[in-house]
């Protein structure tokens, strides 16, 4: 059974169960953490330069947009939170889904150092969870993306 | 009878300045974490571009390591590199080559 299911054009039905739901909503709050903390390694990919060859136009750009950036992703967090239960979201709130869960991606990758033909990672490895966790929240997106692109 | 003598136009503009009115392109490079549906979704939501334009971008990021998914003035490409952003993936723009 697919977790995400198209009713309508603005609305799809969530199957997740309990465990995926709290989930969800701890991932959501670890990810808020970190990005109020602010300053850390496993966010280089949440907020990528504009500008990789003029240094000025690259603190100009940060300045303009870091806390417009910040605040959005950290909305979409609010979003998974408070409809991690639900029984059904809005194309909206799904989108706000999706984002939240590619940064959570980004930031696991990133800690990972996950490359794009990585072998399975034997189960006495010991980021072997993380990488469960990150198979995971793939392949939510891929379902997410599959509903709102009606694929 | 009298003769208009051609206007001479001074150009008052720094070197800077016209640099700045080049286009600029905003680019997509490619990346280990990134899914190809995903990509292809976020381009299609963006841009409005169809699937199939869509699709053949996300290629290109894939097996050329970037593409050029869009264009324009600098604020504009700003804001597109901005909505990039906002969706975790690895945009970056620079003046038209």
């Amino acid at each position: 059974m697919f977790r995400i299911e198209e009713t309508d054009e603005n609305n799809f039905d969530l199957h997740l169960s309990p465990e995926e739901q709290d989930l969800l909503a701890r991932l959501g709050d670890q990810l808020r953490d970190l990005l109020l903390q602010g300053d850390s390694d496993a966010l280089v990919r949440l907020f990528p330069p504009a500008y990789t060859q003029d240094e000025e136009k690259e603190a100009e750009f940060r300045k303009l947009m870091r806390d417009d950036l910040l605040a959005g992703k950290l909305n979409a967090i609010e979003v998974v939170e408070q409809t991690a239960a639900a029984q059904s979201v809005t194309a909206e709130q799904l989108h706000a889904w999706m984002t939240a869960i590619n940064d959570l991606r980004l930031v696991l990758g990133t800690v990972l150092d996950v490359t794009e033909d990585m072998d399975d990672v034997p189960a006495n490895d010991p980021r072997a969870e993380q990488f469960a966790l990150y198979g995971y929240l793939s392949s939510l997106l891929a379902e997410i993306v599959e509903a709102l692109g009606g694929w | 009878m009298t003769t208009l003598a051609p206007v001479e136009v001074i150009d008052t503009g720094s070197d800077e300045e016209l640099a700045e009115d080049r286009p600029w392109v905003v680019i997509v490079w490619n990346d280990p974490i990134n899914l190809m549906a995903y990509v292809t979704f976020v381009f299609q939501k963006l841009f409005g571009y169809s699937r199939e334009k869509a699709t053949a971008l996300m290629m290109d990021v894939h097996h050329k390591g970037r593409a050029v998914v869009s264009s324009g003035n600098r604020e504009k490409a700003e804001l597109d590199v901005f909505r990039l952003h906002e969706h975790g993936l690895w945009a970056t723009m620079q003046h038209d080559e």
